[in-house]
Parts: structure tokens; C-alpha cells; sequence
């Protein structure tokens, strides 16, 4: 699917594959990638994080006025990671310990996040945060964009997380065989709890690098992005019900994604339309999911 | 107060329900009227209950939904596209049967494909009515393309402002809702094996009830619903935005959680809709007369849900 795009873009779209396009991708790419990872594993274990966008606005509007008011960029990261870990610890206490539905359970924190926000700012932006945390949006590191750096770094700890350790084996097992783990005499609420933590984690990072993107602070700045990455898990192959799928297959997602919304940004089509173009994916990509599981 | 206790004690589970949310009602009403003045006018009490009315349309259909075990994600962005929809055929052709058509036909249309996903194609009721959500909205904001439609015609604004004997127009359309829907679920097959599907769908299917045909009715009746509501909504503000019916989906999830209807299927009335709608109409309302800024209202919505979720969740576990 995703060769399909590029193929179709860049014969379409003049400035598709010149080389600062695939360049713009790939940065914008890295903040949808610190939200697809996290939202990986929690679909693995048969849930659903839609606070992600509501938490990462939040967490966007923390940082940017704590950065503001005391000049120190530490401070403001600090804030944003206890914020993001709070509602981390949240969702997973509504999903492990108290049974609620996942998608009940975060859209109630969705709607808790969005308020928090909205009260702190009053509907307004907050604008002009210090070139220290401007330049994590546009520095480089040994030659790449820091943001690409930063969002590698992520993939390959939680790929060694994932597949590498024992919680990781367990977060997989959590999706197709719960039972079997709680017969094993494990306390699986834990388990539940961490991954929906690293969520909160992982939105707090990527709350640095869209605070650096635009600059400040917007209480309405990341609404709906977390189904741009439920759109980018679903499409490489990760499954609701079965515990399959991978961390490989929401990077290609991710990418998949990622051009499309370019692709259709140069063909000069509104954001309301790529919307539409990713809502229409997921729907395609649930239905191949739904016809394999049925053979 | 012991004889309530035993009165409550005795009650069949459903009435017990119903009671405590009335007795929690009356609490807040007596809680306003005491904190802010102009709560117990009959102006703002006639507010309140049509408040309570309009969400009770959409919140109805959504109930059903979440009885037979499913979830509707897309009818707030089903209410803002019928209601553009139906807003630019009445601006274009001056009549309001032909805006009520449109605007009731869209929402139903949209219901039939989330059935369609749903049955047909075996997704998940939950994502796969969020992903119609976002597809919705994202035709809506390109077909508005940052427009409003002013200006409705006085006899159709009539359905969400007019007034018969006293009483809102929306309030006798609940009602209507409220009667026919309480008959169909309770008092005929179809109804009843609505409850069935919630409450173990694998023993429904197995004992002959045709699910699939009920879950597509189901999914229909919540999208006409939305349709519905989107017109009633429409009348009422005079004009239609494509962020109309954003904040709708979860506050119509809080109304539904409130009224005691369960999140795992098989367990809530309408009468307990109609009740939640009120006790979420009189906490906005409150609100708003004691001066707290709109910028609460998510907020508070989100903890009613977590609340009303925690509740359910104690319950079943209770019950199991």
C-alpha cells in the first residue's frame, strides 16, 4: 500500500520526491511514530488509547507555559512527563484494576484532558518558547534532524523492550492468552498499567517536538491525532483481537500515513479531506484485517 | 427516611435504579435552587428540560445501541453533517420538508453503513463507527469549508423553539421517543431480543434470534436518531457549523452511563436515558448560573463518564 502511494504521488504531485519533501516527511513522520509505538502495544493487549491527543495537546500546553515562565527547558520536560505519566497511570488503573472498556475508560480521559487544557489556556495559544526547546524541532545531531534521531532512539528501546525482555514477551501474551498469564499466577494488572505508563511517556516526548514545532502551546493542537496513529497500527497489521502484529508493521504505517496526508497536501487538498482519506484507510485496513481472521 | 430505605429495598432492580437517579435529581435541583436564584424560574426550568429533551433524541438512539452491546462513536459527526446538509437544502430551496428529508435521510444512511461495517464486514462496533466518526468530519469541515448557514425559515425554527400550550415542541417529541421506544423494547419480541444480543450474543445466536438483522436495526435507529436530533438542534440555533454536534457524542455517552444503562450489554431502560439527560442538562445549566466558564464543560463531562463507568463496572462485579 504504501509503495502504491508513492508511486501514485510522485507521478501526480510535482514536488512529491524531490529530496526536501522526503526529508519534510520524514520529520513530520517522527511525531506520528512516538504515538504509533505506544499505541502498539496497547492494541496488542486488546485495548485502545484515545487520550492520546487530548493528553499530548495537554501536555503541549504544560510545557510551553512552564518553559515560558521559568525559562528552563528542564522544568517544562519535567512537567509534561508528569503529566503525561498521570494520565498514563489513570488509564491503566480504569482498564486493569477496575475493568472498565479501554475505549470507555480513555474517552472519559480524553474529555478530562481536553477540559484541563482548555480551562489552563482559556481557548488561547500560547506563543513564543525558548530557542533551547525550538531547537529540538530544528537542530541537527551528527548530521539528522534531531526529531528522527529521537523517534530511532524510541523505536529501537521499545523493539528491545518488546522483544527482547520478559515484560515484553508478557505485554504480547497480554493480547491472545490473558487467561493462561493469570493462571500462571501473574498479577497482569501490572503489566496492563506499564504499557498504558509508556503511552504517557512516549506523549510526553512527542509533546516536546510538536511544542518545538509550532512554537508554543495549544490546547486544541493535537486533537485527533491519536487516530492518525490507531490509522497507522491498524494499516501495518497490528490486530484488535488476536494479539498479532508488530512494532515493524506500525513503522510502515506510520510512513504509509504520513505520505498520504503529503501527498495529498501537494495535490493541494485540505486537511478536512485528509482526514476523510485516513478515516477511509482505517475502514479499508479493518475490513483485510476482518477477512483474514474469518480463513 | 426508613421507609424510603425499605421502599427502595423492595423494588425490582429497574425501579430501584430509576428511584435513586429521580432521588439524586431532586438533590441537585434543591442543591441550584438554593446556590442560585434564578434556577427555579419556570424560564430556566422550561430551558432545562428542552436542554434535556434534545439530548434525550440523540442519547435514545445511542442507548439502544449500547443495550444490545455495541457502541456509537459517530453521532456527534452524524448530527453535524445532517445538520449542514439539511441547513443548505433549506437555505437553497426555502422548504422544510424537503431540509426534515435530507437531514433525517442522511442520518439514517449513515446508521445503515455503521451497521453494515458492523454485521457485514465483522469490525468492531467501536472503531468501526470512529472511523466513519472521522471520515464525517472531515467531510463536513471540507463541504462547510469554514461557512455558516443563518437564517431557517420561522416554521421550521418552530421544531426546535415553538412552543404548544405552554410546553417546548422538543418536549413532545421526546415524549413521543420516549413512549414508542420504551414500547418497542420492552414490549415486543424484537425489543427483548435486543437485550438478548447484549447480554450474550453467542447465546442469541444459538437460540434463533436473527442478530445480525437486529444489530443493523440497531445501528439504523441510532443514525436516524442522529438525524433527528441534527434537525431539532438546527431549529434551535438558527444556524449550522461543521463543529455542531462535536462535544455531542460524549456528553450523549454521559446521559446514557448516568441513566444506569450498562456498558457491557444487556442491562439499562430509556425512562433511565431520559433521567440522565436531565441530571446532565441540570449540571450544565448550574454551571453556567453559577458563572463557571464553558471551558469546564469536557471536563466535568469526562468525569461524569469515569464516574458513571466506575459504578457500572463495581456493579457487574457485584452481580457476577
Amino acid at each position: 500500500m504504501l509503495f502504491g502511494l508513492i508511486v501514485i504521488f510522485s507521478l501526480t504531485a510535482k514536488d512529491f520526491a524531490s529530496s526536501a519533501n522526503v526529508w519534510n516527511v520524514g520529520t513530520q513522520a517522527t511525531l506520528l511514530l512516538l504515538l504509533a509505538l505506544p499505541m502498539t502495544l496497547v492494541i496488542l493487549t486488546e485495548g485502545l488509547d484515545l487520550s492520546m491527543g487530548a493528553v499530548l495537546s495537554l501536555c503541549t500546553v504544560i510545557l510551553a507555559s512552564v518553559d515560558i515562565a521559568s525559562g528552563s527547558l528542564g522544568l517544562g520536560l519535567g512537567a509534561a512527563l508528569a503529566v503525561g505519566i498521570t494520565f498514563g497511570v489513570l488509564n491503566g488503573w480504569l482498564v486493569a484494576w477496575m475493568g472498565v472498556t479501554p475505549f470507555v475508560a480513555t474517552l472519559g480521559t480524553m474529555g478530562l484532558a481536553q477540559g484541563l487544557a482548555l480551562v489552563a489556556t482559556e481557548g488561547r495559544e500560547t506563543v513564543g518558547v525558548t530557542a533551547e526547546l525550538r531547537s529540538l524541532w530544528e537542530g541537527h545531531w551528527v548530521g539528522l534532524p534531531i526529531p528522527i534521531v529521537g523517534a530511532l532512539v524510541a523505536y529501537v528501546l521499545l523493539h528491545v523492550v518488546l522483544y527482547h525482555t520478559r515484560f515484553g514477551a508478557r505485554v504480547i501474551a497480554l493480547g491472545g492468552n490473558r487467561e493462561a498469564l493469570r493462571l500462571a499466577g501473574l498479577n497482569v494488572n501490572w503489566y496492563l498499567m506499564l504499557v498504558y505508563v509508556i503511552a504517557g511517556v512516549c506523549v510526553a516526548v512527542s509533546a516536546m517536538l510538536l511544542t518545538a514545532r509550532i512554537n508554543g502551546g495549544n490546547a486544541s493542537a493535537a486533537i485527533g491525532m491519536e487516530f492518525d496513529a490507531i490509522a497507522a497500527v491498524l494499516v501495518g497489521g497490528t490486530s484488535f483481537t488476536s494479539g498479532r502484529g508488530g512494532l515493524l508493521g506500525s513503522l510502515f504505517g506510520v510512513l504509509t500515513v504520513s505520505v498520504l496526508r503529503n501527498g495529498l497536501n501537494l495535490l493541494a487538498l485540505q486537511a478536512s479531506v485528509q482526514v476523510a482519506a485516513v478515516g477511509l484507510l482505517v475502514i479499508v485496513a479493518l475490513a483485510i484485517d476482518a477477512r483474514a481472521g474469518k480463513v | 427516611m426508613k421507609s424510603i430505605v425499605d421502599l427502595l429495598h423492595h423494588m425490582s432492580p429497574e425501579r430501584r435504579t430509576l428511584a435513586l437517579r429521580l432521588i439524586a435529581m431532586a438533590g441537585l435541583g434543591l442543591g441550584l435552587a438554593v446556590l442560585a436564584d434564578s434556577f427555579g424560574s419556570m424560564n430556566n426550568l422550561v430551558t432545562v428540560l428542552r436542554q434535556a429533551s434534545l439530548m434525550f433524541l440523540l442519547a435514545s438512539g445511542l442507548s439502544l445501541v449500547i443495550i444490545s452491546g455495541g457502541l456509537d462513536l459517530s453521532i456527534g459527526a452524524n448530527v453535524s453533517l445532517s445538520a449542514c446538509l439539511a441547513g443548505t437544502v433549506i437555505a437553497a430551496t426555502g422548504s422544510s420538508i424537503a431540509g426534515v428529508a435530507v437531514g433525517a435521510g442522511c442520518g439514517t444512511l449513515i446508521g445503515i453503513v455503521n451497521g453494515w461495517l458492523i454485521v457485514g464486514l465483522r469490525i468492531p462496533s467501536f472503531i468501526a463507527t470512529y472511523g466513519t466518526m472521522w471520515i464525517l468530519h472531515g467531510v463536513t469541515y471540507w463541504y462547510m469549508d469554514g461557512q455558516t448557514i443563518h437564517g431557517m425559515p420561522s416554521e421550521f425554527r418552530m421544531l426546535g423553539s415553538g412552543f404548544f400550550g405552554g410546553i417546548p415542541l422538543p418536549v413532545y417529541l421526546m415524549s413521543l421517543f420516549l413512549l414508542a421506544g420504551t414500547a418497542f423494547s420492552q414490549r415486543t419480541i424484537w425489543g427483548q431480543q435486543i437485550y438478548a444480543i447484549g447480554a450474550n450474543p453467542v447465546a442469541a445466536k444459538l437460540s434463533g434470534i436473527p442478530v445480525n438483522h437486529r444489530m443493523l436495526l440497531v445501528y439504523t435507529m441510532s443514525g436516524f436518531m442522529a438525524g433527528l436530533a441534527s434537525l431539532v438542534f438546527l431549529a434551535r440555533l438558527n444556524s449550522a457549523e461543521a463543529d455542531l454536534g462535536e462535544a455531542l457524542t460524549l456528553q450523549a455517552i454521559a446521559a446514557v452511563l448516568i441513566g444506569g444503562t450498562s456498558l457491557f450489554g444487556g442491562r439499562g431502560t430509556l425512562a433511565g436515558t431520559l433521567l440522565g439527560s436531565l441530571i446532565l442538562a441540570i449540571v450544565l445549566n448550574g454551571m453556567n448560573l453559577l458563572g463557571i466558564s464553558a471551558n469546564w464543560q469536557p471536563f466535568i463531562t469526562g468525569v461524569i463518564v469515569i464516574v458513571s463507568v466506575l459504578f457500572d463496572s463495581l456493579g457487574r462485579r457485584r452481580r457476577a
